[in-house]
């Protein structure tokens, strides 16, 4: 319960953020929405002699729209995310998504970002921006870099932002009128991570798959796409034998481990059960 | 490391400076420093939602906000929900309906549902049960603080309220 002690920085702009965190290096952590970290420090887990509160930074806050383009700042809560007519209008997954993230008060404080940045392999963020195509824009003291989502996420905790970056902001392209989506989510109650989960985006044209993204949290160190089910249904009628073969192919792709959660074969299962009703979900949504 | 700072904020309408290293949890502010100690502590892992309370129009775990992020802010607890020795709606609700047993979550409860209602003043018994999910209960089962809410949500779109419970047979005049 009782944090090791640290000293405490709230910046009032991100120049400033980069600077003390060049300054102290590994010393320091970023406090974000805190519902991550501080969990963390309370446990032990991390003792951060430097805490970088972005707070103040309102400049990484908010969703908009610039040309094909949703623009979220990384300090954006999940309450916000969920609140948002443009999200609920053009990017249904995320709102989805981020409703079966934890519970009220912790969607009040956690942040897209932050969500992202800890990339704890339960964490839901990480398969729905692989399924959304996003790309983060990593702020350094040398300037800005995007990168995509699919390749960041590099294992369990750890992700291509190097020492000095903070990321700024996540950009999703505007996904098309009619795209299909889904998140299915198993879990044992409300505000647990997932045993198993499945982020789907799809477009169909002419009875056939013409777009897939398959995107899984935790059944491996790290969320994936299914790149192997995603091609097996391209250009496929998504009857039951092409989304069992899907299902069947993600489930080759998953390395769970052991917990409470269940066994290396459960959680397999239910990543294929996850894809299964994601896709059909998604396919009764698709125009 | 963690030298002490000074915080201020604004605790139920009353302005209150407090003196705090810099890992000292929201929580522990207010229970030892501020003697507010309606707001409990049942866990520590963020799950439980007895501490929770309002904090510039969210409701927040304060296990798991530092008291120098309440710097600048509005935060109410379940000691500033009686407005001038009367009962809120929710509190009335939350007796007539037999919401609470042991009273250990109830400060939370209370301020979640407070801030629940602002936002959606006529919720259906699902969205009770979605919203209040980061509060956890031993005693009631929540069936009865699902009613609770109701009738205070009843009781503030000024609409008649009557108890599910009522705790005597109404005397035949």
């Amino acid at each position: 319960m009782i944090p090791r002690p640290f000293d405490y920085h709230r910046p009032a702009d991100l120049p400033e953020a980069l600077r003390l965190l060049g300054q102290y290096g590994d010393e320091a952590r970023l406090l974000a929405g805190g519902h991550s970290l501080l969990p963390m420090m309370k446990l032990r887990f991390a003792a951060p002699a430097h805490l970088i509160d972005m707070g103040l930074l309102a400049e990484l806050r908010g969703i908009s729209e610039a040309g094909t383009e949703l623009r979220i700042g990384a300090m954006t809560t999940e309450h916000d995310l969920i609140a948002s007519a443009l999200l609920q209008q053009k990017c249904p997954l995320l709102v989805e998504g981020a409703r079966q993230i934890s519970d009220p008060q912790v969607r009040y404080r956690g942040t897209i970002g932050g969500d992202i940045s800890h990339a704890d392999p339960g964490n839901d963020h990480p398969a729905l921006m692989l399924a959304l195509d996003a790309s983060f824009v990593l702020a350094g003291p040398q300037g800005e870099r995007v990168m995509p989502a699919d390749g960041y996420f590099v294992g369990t905790f750890q992700t291509l932002l190097e020492p000095g970056e903070i990321l700024r902001e996540i950009r999703i392209p505007v996904p098309a009128p009619g795209t299909g989506y889904c998140y299915a989510k198993l879990k044992r109650k409300t505000g647990d991570y997932a045993t198993a989960a499945a982020a789907v985006m799809l477009r169909m044209q002419a009875g056939t798959v013409a777009m897939v993204r398959i995107a899984m949290t935790n059944v491996a160190p790290t969320a994936f796409r299914a790149a192997a089910a995603e091609q097996h249904l391209q250009g496929k009628a998504l009857d039951d034998a092409a989304i069992n073969e899907a299902a069947r192919l993600v489930m080759d792709q998953c390395e769970p481990g052991d917990d409470l959660r269940g066994d290396e074969a459960y959680k397999r299962a239910m990543a294929g059960e996850m894809v299964r009703r994601a896709l059909h979900t998604a396919l009764s949504r698709a125009a | 490391m963690g030298a002490k700072v000074m915080v201020s904020f604004t605790l139920n309408g009353t302005q209150a400076d407090v003196v705090v290293e810099p890992r000292e949890l929201l929580i522990h502010t207010l229970r030892e420093k501020c003697q507010h100690t309606g707001p409990h502590i049942g866990c520590e892992t963020s799950h439980c939602g007895a501490c929770t309370v309002d904090m510039d129009g969210m409701s927040v775990k304060s296990c798991t906000i530092l008291t120098v992020q309440a710097q600048g802010s509005q935060v109410k607890t379940v000691e500033g929900l009686a407005a001038g020795g009367e009962l809120h709606a929710l509190q009335e609700a939350f007796m007539q309906e037999h919401a609470l047993q042991c009273g250990f979550c109830t400060p939370g409860m209370l301020m979640r549902a407070w801030r629940l209602l602002q936002e959606n003043p006529d919720p259906s018994e699902e969205e009770i049960r979605y919203w209040m999910a980061g509060n956890l209960c031993r005693c009631t089962g929540y069936q009865n603080i699902v009613k609770a809410v109701q009738y205070a949500a009843r009781k503030l779109r000024g609409e008649a309220v009557e108890t599910s419970h009522p705790l005597l047979e109404p005397t035949a005049q």
